[in-house]
């Protein structure tokens, strides 16, 4: 090691959460970049020391921990010191198509992105036509990653087909469910990977604006973004003429304001265009007529930034990563009562009880597990006892549950399976956008019966309430809001129907 | 108060008067008076030549914007992740002491929860003593 070795600290958000500035503030200024975060969050703050082996790790770093390595030079005998970051078993596993070079570089240093292959997808698209960038997305079998699975492929078409004087590429970076975090870690760590692949995008069907709908709720991904934007923009890498190509794309963010529902596509549109988040009609989807009544692109953050990757080793490389139907990587997210939560991306497939037990090491409290919730609030209760399902969109589908966006929800056996499905319902009632009557009127009723339920009212007959009232959302809701709540709330009932019975958790449950 | 029309005519100029930037508007007065009064959505109507009531159906659709500069320094989360991991008993020893909040589902830390916000600070592991703290510092 060099007298004077260059450290890697994460700023994303999660390790400021826990103090990566103080930390920072100890450590030599000249030799310190600020990095994304590797997504070994129970670790952060997490620094990393470039030896001639590689980086090694020291972590979770307090300020007194920083000055001490700081002041001997970094030794690798230190307690702190977690050896190679890439042979940690967390890393070992992973494949890193998205976030291939999220932590390893400041990521607004446009040299370091090129310098890492950052453009080798947009240069690929650039010497290509729009149909083969299509086709070689389609042949990719690329899904959306905003939790319904669509095949981007399949979508691209269809808006590059259609005829208009302007199209739009939108963004959708709304990240509201509970339990996930990877769109905003990649936006801060790597936001180069998204914007090219807006860009990409652009060249596909024929767009040239395209927007960021970032919730607010994301102060520092938007700070990155804006940032990161104006310095590709400075560069000639976005605007009129990219990469010197002729081609044009223009990039603006925009932030949401606190409103789950506005991440359903239609919702985020309207509220694009300054609107109520109301939910639209299906038809015409937005590939027909989205943004302003044109053609437009609506993809998850994790869809668009899979895309350079696919264009830079192709579409057939792609496709051979993954699990049945479901191709390429998936960013999992440990979250809740985990002992180490975070994210890794790697293949799908992955079995639910992998991820919990030996990525996330079992609950933090150190309980038994009670329950699993994937996929964020409209996603299904998974019981500790059936944990061998494999990460994997139609697998999930049989067991009458989703993958979502890839959250994990750990809860431990302290956890009221009756009191969760009443918040499901009151969420639903809360974010509800008010457009349809089953959502709108039922999610309040569904609350309201469950709490009776809780106090032990009329039990049996409410209970057969709940699942009526749970089939008429199911059946005639307009969108997944009120479509899906029903989903925690019946795998709730399904999985722990004592919990509803007698509202308190067993007695027997709560001795360790 | 001339001086709060001023600055939203700013804001609303600063966005080119595009309806469609309403939110950003929004947001950007929230950000500079707390709230964004009845004064300032007339401001905005006419600037941007829509409605009044399209001004305040948007207000009041929209969790971050209020009517009046009411809202608490605290966001704490009660989403499920933060809920595994006892937001619902902090946001209860939060009330008794007295100290406000505001509930926000999820704020990207699901990890480390519980989790806050102060500002633009997201704090991980809250804790009632660590946002006493964090507060003071404010
Ligand atoms: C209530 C609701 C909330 C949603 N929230 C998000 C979100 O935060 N982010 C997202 O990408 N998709 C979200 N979706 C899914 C979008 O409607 C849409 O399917 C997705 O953005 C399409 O992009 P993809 O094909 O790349 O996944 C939500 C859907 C519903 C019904
Ligand atoms: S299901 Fe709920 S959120 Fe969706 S359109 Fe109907 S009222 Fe709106
Ligand atoms: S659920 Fe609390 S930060 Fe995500």
């Amino acid at each position: 090691m060099t007298d004077t070795p260059r450290l890697y600290l994460s700023r994303d958000a999660a390790a400021l959460s826990v103090g990566a500035d103080a930390v920072a503030a100890a450590l030599p200024r000249d030799q310190l970049v600020r990095t994304g975060s590797r997504g070994m969050l129970w670790l952060e703050p997490l620094l990393e020391v470039e030896t001639a082996q590689g980086r090694i790790g020291f972590g979770p770093l307090s300020v007194m921990d920083a000055k001490r390595l700081a002041d001997a030079g970094f030794p690798e005998d230190d307690a702190t010191c977690l050896g190679k970051v890439e042979d940690l078993p967390w890393m070992k596993v992973q494949r890193r198509v998205i976030f291939e070079r999220c932590g390893l570089i400041d990521p607004l240093d446009l040299d370091a992105f090129e310098a890492s292959g950052g453009l080798d997808g947009l240069w690929s698209a650039l010497g290509k036509t729009p149909s083969d960038i299509v086709e070689t997305v389609t042949r990719s079998g690329l899904r959306g990653r905003g939790g319904a699975g669509f095949p981007a492929g399949i979508k691209w078409k269809t808006a590059s087909e259609a005829v208009a004087d302007q199209k739009y590429i939108c963004c959708n970076a709304d990240e509201g469910d509970s339990g996930t975090f990877a769109d905003r870690m990649l936006m801060e760590g790597d936001p180069g990977q998204l914007i090219a692949g807006m860009i990409i995008a652009g060249l596909a069907v024929g767009a040239t604006k395209g927007f960021i709908y970032c919730r607010s709720e994301y102060p520092h991904a938007i700070a990155t973004l804006k940032a990161a934007i104006s310095a590709w923009e400075a560069r000639g890498w976005l605007g009129s003429d990219i990469l010197g190509s002729g081609k044009a794309f223009e990039l603006q963010l925009r932030r949401g304001a606190g409103s789950y529902v506005c991440g359903e596509e239609s919702a985020m549109l309207e509220s694009l265009e300054g609107k109520r988040g109301q939910v639209r009609v299906k038809p015409p989807i937005p590939a027909i007529s989205g943004l302003f009544g044109k053609p437009t692109i609506v993809n998850n953050v994790l869809t668009l930034a899979s895309v350079p990757w696919i264009l830079a080793h192709g579409g057939e490389a792609y496709a051979e990563i993954g699990h049945e139907r479901s191709r390429g990587t998936q960013a999992y997210q440990l979250a809740g009562n985990i002992r180490r939560g975070g994210m890794l991306e790697a293949d799908f497939g992955i079995s639910l009880r992998d991820l919990i037990e030996d990525f996330g090491g079992g609950t933090l409290s150190g309980r038994p597990l009670k329950a699993v919730q994937v996929g964020g609030p409209l996603g299904a209760y998974i019981p500790a006892d059936d944990l061998d399902l494999p990460m994997d969109y139609e697998a999930f589908a049989a067991a009458g549950a989703m993958l979502g966006h890839g959250g994990i929800v750990a809860f431990d056996n302290t956890v009221d399976m009756a009191k969760q499905a009443e918040f499901a319902m009151e969420f639903c009632a809360e974010e509800s956008c008010g457009k349809c009557t089953p959502c709108r009127i039922g999610s309040i009723r569904g609350a309201e019966t469950i709490s009776k339920i809780r106090e032990g009212e009329n039990v049996e007959a409410n209970l057969e309430l709940v699942e009526e009232l749970c089939t008429v959302m199911t059946d005639g809701s307009l969108c997944a809001m009120g479509g899906l709540t029903p989903m925690p709330v019946m795998s709730a009932l399904r999985h722990f129907r004592e919990d509803f019975i007698s509202s308190d958790p067993k007695l027997e449950d709560m001795v360790d | 108060m001339p001086h709060e029309i001023d600055v939203v005519a700013k804001i609303c100029a600063h966005h080119n008067h595009d309806p469609a930037a309403l939110l950003e508007i929004l947001h950007d007065t929230q950000e500079e008076f707390g709230c964004v009064s009845d004064d300032a959505a007339r401001t905005i109507a006419e600037r941007l030549n829509i409605s009044r009531a399209d001004i305040h159906g948007v207000r009041s659709f929209y969790g971050d914007f209020s009517r009046q500069a009411d809202k608490p320094k605290l966001k704490l989360c009660r989403a499920e992740a933060c809920q595994a991991v006892g937001s619902e008993e902090l946001a209860r020893r939060l009330s008794d002491k007295g100290i406000a909040s505001e509930t926000i589902y999820c704020l990207g830390n699901c990890a480390l929860g519980p989790a806050a916000m102060i500002g633009e600070r997201l704090i991980g592991r809250a804790s009632v003593e660590l946002l006493e703290a964090e507060l003071a510092d404010d």
